[in-house]
């Protein structure tokens, strides 16, 4: 009965842990490895125009990224002096209007997204209906159809349809059809358009996107034309200049369909730029951001969302679990014994500063020294507290006399020795010279160096980076940590110590 | 290693995890424990329940009532001083004479104490420095046993006792801890004293044991270890199996003196009993409590007694 509890909630531990982490992990990107970084772009678009020599209504609309397959927007603005902006949802995508009551004189608008990598982003559009056929009055109809014809031809599905369409179109020397719907243009995005119709008459939902290239440090960027067409169930990417197939690795999409990027009523020359910068975040960051935009309360309860000083303490305090852990695993299941039952946890605190074979060595020289001047005040007979006193004050003026000699010969380590835990050293002093008294040399130096090796081991242990991160990120691993306790609470097997305890007990034995 | 892990299961071989997830947490409520754990409270138990135990010459609990100590023990030659919580047999001073005129001690173990020292002893004790938590102590100051002839040849300076193990009112298990020099004197085997086995049917000692290492012969007066045979065996198995329902611990470990004058008496009752008791015996616990297990409680004493000394012994004989 009381095994059967201990399962089932552990197992519940363990699921919750497990469903939150994987949770933070796949959902919302929480970085698995401390080393990941991700990178992010800023890009900005910048309106400049000139309102004239009178004060004027102004109004302007801008196409803005929505639907950006590939990538995600962390964060986006909108910088503007005196403008009023609202953003809706209109036939090509997104897009920004400001408007001002009176403007004069050059002015500029920006827009700025800060987008990054998310492989889970894809088009969630409906599937689209099948479009009408164009009218274009002939000859324009005749040749759509002669061309709809040849190509289909040499077409299995929409895609090869689309490929064999844009060969075509690029290659419009000889074919008069061509000829005529191009109408003399030949730029990709006249390519583009064209194959719209062309798809169109073919009964393929398609339709022409434009976008920008994520280069970084671009002054400049262009705005790339980009087909896409629709074979009965997703979408699929189309180069016009070239009819290769897919998107380009740092394409985002910026807006879809026949309308201008911007319009602009009651301004003279406008000019727009692009402009991209490329940023390492961290990755914890973009999935906090990420978090808070699908509104999701884990981010509430990171641990990121802390004073950076209240994090550093808790980078170090979620380790101690482990570290208990350690312990645990160390006197019940090895058999090591220890003087006091966390002490080696708190050593081993003490050794991140130190690293471990300095830590040793001081911690041993203060030990022996501090256990020299207890057996000196053996003689002298004094009461509990007062000589636990005296043995923390000396431990603390042996300290201090470490550091300043340490600091003379130029060794930093010795420096770091103030980190111990002086109380505890002081109880290890006083158990040990107990201990040695009661027990003999042998023992008390046994259990000493016992602890000491369990501090080590328990340092080697929370000083992985691995396990750092993990459990600063994904604090909820610690109901792992938990679960693992419990059920070796239950653990009635033998220790290692003790097999070599018995073996001699064994080997009298059938 | 799993050779050794599957040979030590299948003789019942008990180990520590085993011992506190199995027995003692399940037999030992915990608010049973101050009875045991403090030597005063077990004293005074198993005196209103008839049970001899080595008379109470005094209690200090305070440091102004260090200074009481000669006129408690002026009309004692040897005593015993120890900490009423105390465990392992830490801070316990066997006083073997004293010289009235100057307040000196000698101890068993040969050494000199002055007024001083002893009183500084009684002063620690009091701190708590023996005591399992730190806690403040008291120090007992009781008659000290005199050596019973039984063990004239089997102890080195100090008296030996005996140790049973009684689970929920059934002796299961029983060996007698023989002092060594390297013990000081003091019958326990953490700090080097023999333990030898005692055949439950019999009474007879089997085999001996030091640390971890089996011994036919006792380290310091030569004398065989095996055949040794204790008095009035019945009756010591009857005393330890009274002591389950002096306590109420199912899990205990019961520790008997043999006074030369006195015969046996209770020295102190012990909720976590050691493990050790299984190699001094050659033979594992598990299937003796296994049976022990099996039976409806509330026997009466002497049943539990029989059944020990017939059943028990012979159903898990201990091996040669």
């Amino acid at each position: 009965m009381q095994g059967y509890k201990i399962w089932v909630f552990a197992l519940a531990l363990f699921l919750i842990g497990g469903a939150l982490f994987l949770y933070k992990w796949l959902e919302l990107g929480y970085p698995l490895l401390p080393e990941e970084e991700t990178s992010i772009w800023t890009v900005e678009a910048t309106i400049q125009f000139d309102a004239g020599e009178k004060s004027m209504p102004v109004k302007a609309t801008l196409h803005i990224p929505g639907l950006t397959p590939g990538f995600a927007i962390l964060d986006e603005n909108f910088v503007s002096r005196g403008f009023g902006f609202t953003t809706r949802y209109v036939a090509g995508g997104r897009q920004v209007q400001w408007a001002i009551r009176r403007a004069k004189g050059p002015q500029t608008l920006y827009y700025r997204a800060v987008v990054y990598k998310d492989p889970t982003q894809f088009e969630n559009d409906t599937t689209p209906l099948f479009p009408p056929f164009p009218v274009l009055g002939e000859p324009l109809d005749t040749a759509l159809q002669q061309l709809v014809a040849q190509v289909r031809d040499q077409s299995a599905d929409p895609a090869s349809f689309t490929v064999e369409l844009l060969k075509r179109l690029e290659d419009s020397g000889g074919d008069q059809n061509i000829g005529l719907l191009l109408a003399g243009e030949s730029d990709p995005t006249a390519r583009a358009r064209a194959a719209v119709t062309v798809l169109a008459a073919a009964q393929i939902p398609a339709r022409l996107m434009r976008g920008i290239s994520l280069v970084d440090r671009e002054r400049q960027s262009r705005v790339v034309p980009w087909l896409e067409v629709h074979d009965g169930d997703r979408w699929l990417y189309f180069d016009p200049a070239t009819g290769a197939q897919g998107l380009p690795e740092k394409f985002l999409t910026w807006w879809r369909g026949e309308e201008s990027l911007y319009t602009l009523d009651g301004g003279g020359e406008t000019e727009i730029r692009f402009s991209v910068q490329r940023n390492e975040a961290d990755p914890v960051l973009v999935a906090e951001r990420r978090a808070q935009t699908v509104q999701s309360r884990i981010a509430d309860f990171s641990l990121f969302s802390l004073p950076i000083q209240a994090q550093a303490v808790y980078a170090v305090l979620l380790m101690i679990p482990l570290g208990a852990l350690v312990v645990v695993i160390l006197r019940n299941i090895v058999g090591i014994t220890t003087f006091g039952t966390f002490m080696p946890v708190l050593v081993a605190l003490a050794f991140r500063e130190t690293q471990v074979l300095a830590g040793v060595i001081l911690f041993s020289l203060v030990v022996s020294i501090g256990l020299l001047f207890r057996f000196f005040m053996e003689n002298l007979r004094l009461l509990l507290v007062p000589r636990l006193a005296s043995v923390l004050i000396i431990v603390v003026m042996l300290m201090a006399l470490i550091s300043i000699v340490a600091n003379q010969l130029g060794l930093d380590m010795g420096l770091s020795v103030g980190l111990f835990p002086m109380v505890i050293l002081t109880m290890t002093i006083e158990r040990m010279s107990i201990v040695w008294e009661e027990r003999g040399p042998a023992e008390a130096i046994q259990q000493g160096v016992g602890s000491l090796i369990v501090a080590a081991i328990c340092f080697s242990v929370m000083d992985i980076n691995l396990l750092k991160h993990l459990f600063f990120v994904f604090p909820e691993l610690l109901l792992w940590v938990l679960a693992i306790c419990l059920l070796l609470g239950r653990y009635s097997g033998y220790r290692l110590l003790e097999l070599v305890r018995f073996k001699s007990l064994a080997a009298l034995m059938r | 290693m799993l050779a050794l892990i599957r040979k030590l299961q299948a003789n019942g071989v008990l180990g520590l995890n085993e011992r506190n997830c199995e027995y003692i947490m399940r037999y030992n409520p915990r608010r049973l424990y101050p009875l045991v754990d403090d030597k005063l409270s077990t004293k005074r138990l198993a005196m209103a329940a008839g049970l001899p135990v080595p008379e109470l010459y005094g209690v200090i609990s305070s440091h102004r009532e260090v200074r009481e100590l000669p006129k408690m023990v002026a009309a004692h030659r040897d005593f015993v001083v120890k900490p009423a919580q105390g465990s392992g047999g830490d801070g316990i001073l066997v006083v073997s004479a004293r010289v009235k005129e100057r307040n000196v001690y000698r101890l068993v173990d040969g050494s000199i104490l002055d007024e001083d020292d002893i009183e500084h002893h009684l002063s620690n004790i009091i701190s708590g420095q023996y005591s399992l938590g730190g806690h403040r102590d008291v120090a007992l100051v009781e008659y000290c046993v005199k050596f019973d002839s039984t063990f004239s040849e089997h102890a080195f300076r100090g008296v030996p006792d005996i140790r049973v193990i009684v689970f929920r009112g059934y002796p299961v298990l029983s060996m007698v801890r023989l002092p060594t020099r390297r013990s000081h004197g003091k019958a326990n085997l953490h700090q080097g004293a023999v333990g030898a086995g005692l055949d439950l049917a019999t009474g007879r000692t089997t085999h001996g044991v030091i640390g971890n290492s089996p011994v036919t012969e006792h380290p310091d007066t030569g004398a065989a270890i095996a055949g040794l045979q204790l008095p009035q065996w019945s009756y010591l198995l009857e005393f330890s199996a009274r002591c389950y329902d002096l306590a109420g611990l199912g899990y205990l470990g019961v520790d008997i003196v043999l006074d030369r004058d006195k015969g046996p008496m209770l020295l102190e009752l012990n909720a976590r009993p050691g493990l050790n008791i299984q190699i001094a015996n050659r033979c594992g616990l598990r299937s003796r409590l296994a049976l022990v297990e099996r039976q409806t409680a509330g026997a009466p004493v002497e049943e539990r007694v029989a059944y020990a000394m017939h059943t028990l012994a012979a159903a898990a004989p201990a091996l040669n």
